[in-house]
Protein backbone atom coordinates (compact mmCIF):
# COMPACT_ATOMS: atom_id res chain seq x y z
CA UNK A 1 0.00 0.00 0.00
CA UNK A 2 2.61 2.29 0.97
CA UNK A 3 4.42 2.21 -2.69
CA UNK A 4 1.01 2.96 -4.10
CA UNK A 5 0.65 5.66 -1.58
CA UNK A 6 4.24 7.30 -2.45
CA UNK A 7 3.93 6.71 -6.14
CA UNK A 8 0.67 8.79 -6.18
CA UNK A 9 2.08 11.28 -4.21
CA UNK A 10 5.25 11.86 -6.77
CA UNK A 11 3.02 11.82 -9.49
CA UNK A 12 0.39 14.54 -8.03
CA UNK A 13 3.51 16.64 -6.63
CA UNK A 14 4.78 18.15 -10.17
CA UNK A 15 1.20 18.81 -10.83
CA UNK A 16 0.41 21.22 -8.33
CA UNK A 17 3.99 23.05 -8.71
CA UNK A 18 4.90 22.18 -5.44
CA UNK A 19 8.24 22.62 -5.70
CA UNK A 20 10.36 24.17 -3.40
CA UNK A 21 13.79 25.36 -4.31
CA UNK A 22 15.86 24.93 -1.23
CA UNK A 23 18.20 21.94 -2.49
CA UNK A 24 18.29 22.54 -5.38
CA UNK A 25 20.82 24.18 -8.22
CA UNK A 26 22.03 25.25 -11.49
CA UNK A 27 25.15 23.94 -13.99
CA UNK A 28 26.82 25.74 -16.12
CA UNK A 29 27.14 24.10 -19.48
CA UNK A 30 29.61 25.81 -21.09
CA UNK A 31 29.58 24.41 -24.62
CA UNK A 32 25.76 24.28 -25.06
CA UNK A 33 24.95 27.92 -23.73
CA UNK A 34 22.76 25.87 -20.99
CA UNK A 35 22.19 25.35 -17.19
CA UNK A 36 21.50 22.00 -15.93
CA UNK A 37 18.86 22.55 -12.80
CA UNK A 38 19.82 20.12 -10.30
CA UNK A 39 18.14 18.47 -7.63
CA UNK A 40 20.38 18.10 -4.56
CA UNK A 41 19.32 15.50 -1.83
CA UNK A 42 17.95 13.40 -5.31
CA UNK A 43 21.10 13.74 -6.90
CA UNK A 44 19.87 14.08 -10.17
CA UNK A 45 19.16 16.63 -12.75
CA UNK A 46 15.53 17.85 -13.41
CA UNK A 47 15.90 20.26 -16.40
CA UNK A 48 17.76 21.92 -18.86
CA UNK A 49 17.41 25.74 -20.07
CA UNK A 50 18.95 26.66 -23.16
CA UNK A 51 19.27 29.82 -25.02
CA UNK A 52 21.67 31.95 -22.74
CA UNK A 53 24.56 32.58 -25.09
CA UNK A 54 28.34 32.02 -24.41
CA UNK A 55 28.26 30.84 -20.56
CA UNK A 56 32.29 29.87 -20.75
CA UNK A 57 33.37 31.28 -17.57
CA UNK A 58 29.70 32.04 -16.19
CA UNK A 59 28.67 32.77 -12.77
CA UNK A 60 25.34 33.02 -11.15
CA UNK A 61 23.85 34.59 -8.55
CA UNK A 62 19.97 33.73 -6.91
CA UNK A 63 17.23 36.02 -5.76
CA UNK A 64 16.11 36.20 -1.55
CA UNK A 65 13.80 33.61 -2.28
CA UNK A 66 15.68 31.13 -4.28
CA UNK A 67 13.42 31.22 -7.49
CA UNK A 68 15.28 32.83 -10.05
CA UNK A 69 18.86 32.76 -10.88
CA UNK A 70 21.23 35.72 -12.57
CA UNK A 71 23.13 34.02 -15.43
CA UNK A 72 26.49 36.68 -15.94
CA UNK A 73 27.43 35.53 -19.31
CA UNK A 74 30.70 35.75 -21.22
CA UNK A 75 28.68 37.74 -24.47
CA UNK A 76 27.49 40.00 -22.50
CA UNK A 77 24.74 38.33 -21.79
CA UNK A 78 22.51 38.64 -18.66
CA UNK A 79 19.54 36.21 -18.53
CA UNK A 80 17.36 35.98 -15.36
CA UNK A 81 15.87 32.07 -15.08
CA UNK A 82 13.36 30.70 -13.48
CA UNK A 83 13.87 27.43 -11.36
CA UNK A 84 10.51 26.88 -10.90
CA UNK A 85 9.15 26.82 -14.46
CA UNK A 86 12.58 26.28 -15.86
CA UNK A 87 12.37 28.92 -18.61
CA UNK A 88 13.90 32.21 -19.00
CA UNK A 89 12.29 34.89 -17.19
CA UNK A 90 13.88 38.19 -18.97
CA UNK A 91 17.48 38.55 -20.72
CA UNK A 92 19.66 41.47 -21.65
CA UNK A 93 23.11 41.29 -23.75
CA UNK A 94 24.37 44.39 -22.08
CA UNK A 95 27.74 44.56 -23.05
CA UNK A 96 30.11 43.08 -25.86
CA UNK A 97 32.35 41.11 -23.21
CA UNK A 98 31.49 40.63 -19.27
CA UNK A 99 33.25 38.04 -16.30
CA UNK A 100 30.66 38.14 -13.30
CA UNK A 101 27.81 39.89 -11.36
CA UNK A 102 26.29 40.44 -7.82
CA UNK A 103 23.13 40.82 -6.56
CA UNK A 104 22.31 43.92 -3.70
CA UNK A 105 21.64 42.77 -0.22
CA UNK A 106 18.27 43.60 -0.34
CA UNK A 107 18.01 41.37 -4.09
CA UNK A 108 16.93 44.96 -5.61
CA UNK A 109 19.34 45.13 -8.00
CA UNK A 110 21.92 43.47 -10.18
CA UNK A 111 25.46 44.23 -11.09
CA UNK A 112 27.49 43.00 -13.59
CA UNK A 113 31.12 43.34 -14.26
CA UNK A 114 32.11 44.75 -17.56
CA UNK A 115 35.15 43.81 -19.84
CA UNK A 116 33.98 45.29 -22.81
CA UNK A 117 33.58 47.95 -22.29
CA UNK A 118 35.14 48.11 -19.64
CA UNK A 119 33.02 49.39 -16.33
CA UNK A 120 29.51 48.31 -14.18
CA UNK A 121 25.78 48.27 -15.04
CA UNK A 122 23.42 48.02 -12.44
CA UNK A 123 19.68 46.32 -13.28
CA UNK A 124 16.73 46.27 -11.25
CA UNK A 125 16.65 42.73 -10.49
CA UNK A 126 13.05 42.53 -11.40
CA UNK A 127 12.99 43.69 -14.93
CA UNK A 128 15.92 44.08 -15.56
CA UNK A 129 15.86 47.40 -16.53
CA UNK A 130 19.02 49.27 -16.31
CA UNK A 131 19.49 51.55 -13.12
CA UNK A 132 23.14 52.84 -13.50
CA UNK A 133 26.25 52.92 -16.10
CA UNK A 134 29.27 53.61 -14.54
CA UNK A 135 32.37 53.65 -17.11
CA UNK A 136 35.51 52.85 -15.93
CA UNK A 137 39.12 52.96 -17.34
CA UNK A 138 39.82 49.26 -17.76
CA UNK A 139 38.55 46.00 -17.54
CA UNK A 140 36.39 45.30 -13.82
CA UNK A 141 37.53 42.48 -12.19
CA UNK A 142 35.97 41.08 -8.71
CA UNK A 143 32.70 42.55 -8.19
CA UNK A 144 31.39 41.59 -4.95
CA UNK A 145 28.15 42.79 -3.08
CA UNK A 146 28.60 44.85 0.13
CA UNK A 147 25.86 45.36 2.71
CA UNK A 148 23.58 48.38 2.46
CA UNK A 149 22.83 47.87 -1.10
CA UNK A 150 26.68 48.73 -2.04
CA UNK A 151 29.18 47.09 -4.54
CA UNK A 152 32.70 47.06 -4.68
CA UNK A 153 34.99 46.40 -7.36
CA UNK A 154 38.44 46.54 -8.88
CA UNK A 155 40.21 47.41 -12.12
CA UNK A 156 42.61 45.27 -13.73
CA UNK A 157 44.25 48.03 -16.11
CA UNK A 158 44.46 50.62 -13.50
CA UNK A 159 44.49 48.94 -10.09
CA UNK A 160 41.81 50.85 -8.72
CA UNK A 161 39.52 49.85 -6.18
CA UNK A 162 35.80 51.56 -6.15
CA UNK A 163 32.86 51.14 -3.88
CA UNK A 164 29.28 52.50 -5.25
CA UNK A 165 26.26 52.85 -3.26
CA UNK A 166 23.55 52.37 -5.01
CA UNK A 167 20.81 53.32 -1.91
CA UNK A 168 19.47 56.49 -3.00
CA UNK A 169 18.04 57.72 -6.45
CA UNK A 170 21.62 58.63 -7.67
CA UNK A 171 24.27 56.14 -7.14
CA UNK A 172 27.38 57.27 -5.15
CA UNK A 173 30.68 56.04 -6.55
CA UNK A 174 34.15 56.25 -4.72
CA UNK A 175 37.34 55.38 -5.70
CA UNK A 176 39.08 53.85 -2.48
CA UNK A 177 42.36 52.95 -3.30
CA UNK A 178 44.75 51.83 -5.63
CA UNK A 179 45.53 47.82 -5.28
CA UNK A 180 48.25 47.81 -7.26
CA UNK A 181 49.16 45.98 -11.03
CA UNK A 182 46.86 43.96 -12.78
CA UNK A 183 44.76 42.97 -9.73
CA UNK A 184 43.10 39.49 -11.09
CA UNK A 185 40.11 38.91 -8.53
CA UNK A 186 38.73 40.05 -5.67
CA UNK A 187 36.86 38.65 -2.30
CA UNK A 188 34.87 39.79 0.74
CA UNK A 189 35.49 38.25 4.13
CA UNK A 190 32.43 37.08 5.41
CA UNK A 191 32.40 39.47 7.99
CA UNK A 192 32.05 42.10 5.11
CA UNK A 193 34.58 43.89 6.90
CA UNK A 194 37.62 43.46 4.16
CA UNK A 195 37.84 43.78 0.43
CA UNK A 196 40.87 41.19 -0.53
CA UNK A 197 42.67 42.04 -4.13
CA UNK A 198 44.12 39.80 -5.31
CA UNK A 199 47.72 41.15 -7.80
CA UNK A 200 48.83 39.33 -10.77
CA UNK A 201 51.18 42.14 -12.02
CA UNK A 202 53.18 41.66 -8.77
CA UNK A 203 53.66 40.06 -5.46
CA UNK A 204 50.99 40.42 -3.47
CA UNK A 205 47.11 41.06 -1.87
CA UNK A 206 46.20 44.06 -0.93
CA UNK A 207 43.35 44.58 1.97
CA UNK A 208 40.93 47.45 1.93
CA UNK A 209 38.76 48.25 5.13
CA UNK A 210 34.98 48.50 4.11
CA UNK A 211 33.98 49.23 7.77
CA UNK A 212 36.16 52.48 7.59
CA UNK A 213 37.25 52.93 3.66
CA UNK A 214 38.72 56.24 4.80
CA UNK A 215 41.66 53.78 6.27
CA UNK A 216 44.22 53.21 3.37
CA UNK A 217 44.84 50.00 2.41
CA UNK A 218 47.26 47.34 3.46
CA UNK A 219 49.38 45.38 0.94
CA UNK A 220 50.42 42.35 2.00
CA UNK A 221 52.41 38.75 0.77
CA UNK A 222 54.13 40.97 -1.29
CA UNK A 223 57.04 39.33 -0.77
CA UNK A 224 56.21 34.81 -1.36
CA UNK A 225 58.15 32.84 -3.94
CA UNK A 226 60.90 34.84 -4.12
CA UNK A 227 62.86 32.17 -3.22
CA UNK A 228 62.44 30.45 -6.76
CA UNK A 229 60.93 30.83 -10.71
CA UNK A 230 57.71 31.29 -11.02
CA UNK A 231 56.00 28.75 -13.08
CA UNK A 232 53.79 29.54 -16.31
CA UNK A 233 49.62 30.46 -14.82
CA UNK A 234 47.35 28.65 -17.42
CA UNK A 235 44.43 29.52 -15.67
CA UNK A 236 43.92 32.04 -13.23
CA UNK A 237 42.94 31.19 -9.93
CA UNK A 238 39.62 32.73 -8.34
CA UNK A 239 39.20 33.91 -4.89
CA UNK A 240 35.09 33.95 -4.95
CA UNK A 241 35.10 31.19 -2.54
CA UNK A 242 38.43 31.90 -0.91
CA UNK A 243 39.45 29.81 2.21
CA UNK A 244 38.65 31.49 5.62
CA UNK A 245 39.35 29.17 8.47
CA UNK A 246 40.77 28.57 11.48
CA UNK A 247 41.11 32.56 12.02
CA UNK A 248 43.56 31.93 8.67
CA UNK A 249 43.14 33.28 5.06
CA UNK A 250 43.98 30.26 2.26
CA UNK A 251 45.55 31.78 -0.77
CA UNK A 252 46.48 31.08 -4.00
CA UNK A 253 50.07 31.32 -5.06
CA UNK A 254 50.10 32.59 -8.22
CA UNK A 255 52.78 30.97 -10.58
CA UNK A 256 53.49 28.65 -7.98
CA UNK A 257 52.53 25.25 -6.96
CA UNK A 258 51.24 26.62 -3.33
CA UNK A 259 48.73 27.28 -0.80
CA UNK A 260 50.08 30.19 1.02
CA UNK A 261 48.51 30.65 4.64
CA UNK A 262 47.98 34.19 5.98
CA UNK A 263 46.86 35.09 9.97
CA UNK A 264 43.63 37.30 9.31
CA UNK A 265 44.69 39.59 11.92
CA UNK A 266 48.23 40.29 10.95
CA UNK A 267 48.03 39.70 7.71
CA UNK A 268 51.16 37.77 7.83
CA UNK A 269 52.01 34.68 6.07
CA UNK A 270 52.28 31.58 8.82
CA UNK A 271 52.92 28.27 6.11
CA UNK A 272 53.13 27.28 3.11
CA UNK A 273 51.60 24.07 0.99
CA UNK A 274 53.28 22.47 -1.39
CA UNK A 275 50.39 21.23 -3.49
CA UNK A 276 49.99 19.55 -7.06
CA UNK A 277 49.57 22.50 -9.18
CA UNK A 278 48.71 25.97 -10.07
CA UNK A 279 45.61 26.62 -7.32
CA UNK A 280 42.59 27.52 -8.62
CA UNK A 281 39.78 27.03 -6.61
CA UNK A 282 40.81 26.92 -2.62
CA UNK A 283 37.32 26.74 -1.18
CA UNK A 284 36.58 25.77 2.73
CA UNK A 285 34.34 22.56 3.24
CA UNK A 286 31.60 24.09 5.37
CA UNK A 287 31.74 23.28 9.07
CA UNK A 288 35.37 21.90 9.09
CA UNK A 289 39.02 22.15 9.30
CA UNK A 290 39.36 21.12 5.25
CA UNK A 291 39.73 23.33 2.30
CA UNK A 292 39.53 21.19 -1.01
CA UNK A 293 41.66 23.17 -3.83
CA UNK A 294 41.70 22.08 -7.78
CA UNK A 295 44.07 23.37 -10.06
CA UNK A 296 44.75 24.88 -13.49
CA UNK A 297 45.52 22.88 -17.17
CA UNK A 298 47.46 20.40 -17.50
CA UNK A 299 47.65 19.25 -13.84
CA UNK A 300 43.39 19.88 -13.62
CA UNK A 301 42.33 15.54 -12.93
CA UNK A 302 43.51 16.40 -9.69
CA UNK A 303 41.35 17.29 -6.38
CA UNK A 304 43.51 17.91 -2.78
CA UNK A 305 42.10 18.02 0.59
CA UNK A 306 44.47 20.12 3.02
CA UNK A 307 43.91 20.54 6.46
CA UNK A 308 44.41 24.10 8.07
CA UNK A 309 45.50 23.04 11.35
CA UNK A 310 48.62 20.96 10.16
CA UNK A 311 48.47 23.00 6.47
CA UNK A 312 49.21 19.09 5.48
CA UNK A 313 47.52 17.74 2.26
CA UNK A 314 45.29 14.47 4.05
CA UNK A 315 43.75 13.41 0.27
CA UNK A 316 44.47 13.57 -3.25
CA UNK A 317 41.54 12.35 -5.56
CA UNK A 318 41.08 11.82 -8.68
CA UNK A 319 37.41 12.78 -9.81
CA UNK A 320 38.20 12.84 -13.49
CA UNK A 321 39.39 15.03 -16.47
CA UNK A 322 39.30 18.66 -16.75
CA UNK A 323 38.36 19.50 -12.87
CA UNK A 324 36.41 22.86 -13.11
CA UNK A 325 34.78 23.73 -10.12
CA UNK A 326 33.83 22.20 -6.66
CA UNK A 327 30.36 23.19 -4.76
CA UNK A 328 29.89 22.18 -1.25
CA UNK A 329 26.19 21.34 0.39
CA UNK A 330 25.42 24.04 2.53
CA UNK A 331 26.39 21.77 5.97
CA UNK A 332 29.34 20.53 4.07
CA UNK A 333 27.71 16.82 3.62
CA UNK A 334 28.61 16.54 0.24
CA UNK A 335 30.81 18.47 -2.57
CA UNK A 336 30.23 18.46 -6.26
CA UNK A 337 32.72 18.46 -8.79
CA UNK A 338 32.36 19.54 -12.14
CA UNK A 339 34.58 17.06 -14.43
CA UNK A 340 34.31 19.08 -17.80
CA UNK A 341 36.28 16.39 -20.19
CA UNK A 342 34.23 13.64 -18.59
CA UNK A 343 30.70 15.40 -18.71
CA UNK A 344 29.89 15.10 -15.40
CA UNK A 345 29.18 16.23 -11.95
CA UNK A 346 30.54 13.96 -9.43
CA UNK A 347 29.30 13.87 -5.98
CA UNK A 348 31.12 13.40 -3.21
CA UNK A 349 30.80 12.55 0.18
CA UNK A 350 33.02 14.44 2.41
CA UNK A 351 33.76 12.05 5.41
CA UNK A 352 34.63 9.43 3.26
CA UNK A 353 35.95 11.08 0.55
CA UNK A 354 34.09 8.44 -1.69
CA UNK A 355 32.17 8.65 -4.68
CA UNK A 356 28.18 8.86 -3.71
CA UNK A 357 26.92 9.66 -6.98
CA UNK A 358 26.94 11.40 -10.81
CA UNK A 359 25.06 13.65 -13.01
CA UNK A 360 25.70 13.55 -16.83
CA UNK A 361 26.22 16.98 -18.00
CA UNK A 362 27.30 18.86 -21.34
CA UNK A 363 31.01 19.95 -20.10
CA UNK A 364 30.30 21.31 -16.45
CA UNK A 365 31.88 24.03 -15.36
CA UNK A 366 30.38 26.36 -12.74
CA UNK A 367 27.61 24.55 -9.75
CA UNK A 368 25.50 26.60 -7.62
CA UNK A 369 23.48 25.62 -5.42
CA UNK A 370 20.40 28.30 -4.18
CA UNK A 371 21.65 28.60 -0.41
CA UNK A 372 24.11 31.49 -2.30
CA UNK A 373 21.09 33.65 -2.28
CA UNK A 374 21.78 34.24 1.52
CA UNK A 375 25.75 34.33 1.81
CA UNK A 376 27.57 37.97 1.48
CA UNK A 377 29.66 38.38 -1.02
CA UNK A 378 28.91 35.96 -3.90
CA UNK B 1 29.50 20.32 -38.86
CA UNK B 2 30.12 20.15 -42.39
CA UNK B 3 32.04 23.27 -41.76
CA UNK B 4 34.60 22.33 -39.24
CA UNK B 5 35.32 19.06 -41.17
CA UNK B 6 36.45 20.71 -44.00
CA UNK B 7 38.61 23.08 -41.98
CA UNK B 8 40.22 20.22 -40.67
CA UNK B 9 40.57 18.72 -43.90
CA UNK B 10 42.14 21.45 -45.15
CA UNK B 11 44.82 21.56 -42.00
CA UNK B 12 45.34 18.31 -42.52
CA UNK B 13 46.86 18.62 -45.83
CA UNK B 14 49.27 21.15 -44.63
CA UNK B 15 51.76 18.58 -43.18
CA UNK B 16 54.28 21.27 -44.57
CA UNK B 17 53.70 23.87 -42.17
CA UNK B 18 52.64 21.77 -39.20
CA UNK B 19 53.54 18.11 -38.73
CA UNK B 20 50.88 17.13 -36.09
CA UNK B 21 48.75 13.73 -36.47
CA UNK B 22 45.19 13.72 -36.43
CA UNK B 23 44.74 12.54 -33.00
CA UNK B 24 46.95 15.28 -31.74
CA UNK B 25 45.45 17.78 -33.59
CA UNK B 26 41.55 17.29 -32.54
CA UNK B 27 43.20 17.45 -28.77
CA UNK B 28 45.06 21.37 -30.13
CA UNK B 29 41.66 22.30 -30.87
CA UNK B 30 40.10 21.17 -27.69
CA UNK B 31 43.02 22.43 -25.80
CA UNK B 32 42.25 25.69 -27.90
CA UNK B 33 38.77 26.31 -27.52
CA UNK B 34 38.56 25.06 -23.46
CA UNK B 35 41.91 26.22 -22.29
CA UNK B 36 43.15 29.11 -24.40
CA UNK B 37 39.14 29.74 -24.23
CA UNK B 38 39.51 30.40 -20.45
CA UNK B 39 41.26 33.78 -21.16
CA UNK B 40 40.26 34.53 -25.01
CA UNK B 41 36.73 33.60 -24.46
CA UNK B 42 34.94 29.96 -25.84
CA UNK B 43 34.15 31.78 -28.84
CA UNK B 44 37.57 33.28 -29.00
CA UNK B 45 36.09 36.74 -29.10
CA UNK B 46 38.02 37.72 -26.03
CA UNK B 47 38.29 38.02 -22.18
CA UNK B 48 41.38 38.92 -20.04
CA UNK B 49 42.53 37.87 -23.21
CA UNK B 50 42.43 39.51 -26.89
CA UNK B 51 40.51 38.36 -29.43
CA UNK B 52 41.43 35.30 -31.36
CA UNK B 53 39.04 35.24 -34.13
CA UNK B 54 40.18 35.23 -37.66
CA UNK B 55 39.69 39.01 -38.32
CA UNK B 56 41.37 39.63 -35.49
CA UNK B 57 44.37 37.57 -36.36
CA UNK B 58 44.63 39.00 -40.05
CA UNK B 59 46.95 40.82 -40.25
CA UNK B 60 49.26 38.27 -37.82
CA UNK B 61 51.71 36.10 -39.74
CA UNK B 62 51.12 31.88 -38.45
CA UNK B 63 55.28 31.80 -37.22
CA UNK B 64 54.77 35.10 -35.26
CA UNK B 65 51.68 33.55 -33.62
CA UNK B 66 53.62 30.65 -32.98
CA UNK B 67 55.97 32.54 -31.02
CA UNK B 68 53.68 34.07 -28.65
CA UNK B 69 51.97 30.79 -27.85
CA UNK B 70 55.36 29.06 -27.19
CA UNK B 71 56.98 32.29 -25.08
CA UNK B 72 54.26 33.88 -23.99
CA UNK B 73 54.30 37.64 -23.85
CA UNK B 74 55.88 38.93 -20.80
CA UNK B 75 54.71 40.84 -17.78
CA UNK B 76 50.88 39.86 -19.48
CA UNK B 77 48.86 37.07 -18.19
CA UNK B 78 49.23 35.13 -21.51
CA UNK B 79 51.64 32.30 -19.95
CA UNK B 80 54.91 30.72 -22.05
CA UNK B 81 52.97 27.34 -23.72
CA UNK B 82 56.30 25.80 -24.77
CA UNK B 83 56.58 23.36 -21.66
CA UNK B 84 52.92 21.72 -22.95
CA UNK B 85 53.68 22.04 -26.62
CA UNK B 86 55.60 21.87 -29.28
CA UNK B 87 56.76 24.23 -32.24
CA UNK B 88 54.95 21.70 -34.71
CA UNK B 89 51.83 21.88 -32.67
CA UNK B 90 52.17 25.57 -31.48
CA UNK B 91 52.29 26.61 -35.63
CA UNK B 92 49.24 24.25 -36.44
CA UNK B 93 47.35 26.37 -33.36
CA UNK B 94 48.35 29.38 -35.34
CA UNK B 95 47.05 28.04 -38.60
CA UNK B 96 44.13 26.99 -36.92
CA UNK B 97 42.79 30.34 -35.73
CA UNK B 98 44.05 32.15 -39.01
CA UNK B 99 41.33 29.48 -40.88
CA UNK B 100 38.95 29.18 -38.32
CA UNK B 101 35.34 30.92 -39.09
Amino acid sequence: MRPLILSLFLLAAPAFGQTATGDLGLVVERATGSVLVIDRSDRASIGRITGLGDVSHASLTYSPDERFAFVFGRDGGLTKVDLLTQTIAARTVQAGNSIGGAISDDGRLVAVSNYEPGGVKVFDADTLALVADIPMAGKTIGLVDVPGRRFAWAVWDTGEVFLGDFSAAEPVVTMIGNAGKNPFDAVLTDDAHTFLVGLFGEKGVTAFDLWNPETPPQKFLTDYGKTGEDMPVYKMPHLQSWAFTEGQYALPAVGRHEILWVDRESQTQTATTEVHGQPVFIIAQPASPYVWVNFATPLNDVVQVVDSRSHEVVATLTPGKAILHMEFAPRGAEVWISSRDDNKVLIYDTKTREKVGEVAAEAPSGIFFTARAHQTGL
Amino acid sequence: MPRFVSLFALLLAMPALADVSPDRARALEHMVLQDCGSCHGLTLKGGLGRPLTREALAQADPEGLALIILDGIPSTAMPPWRPLLTEDEALWIANYLKSKD
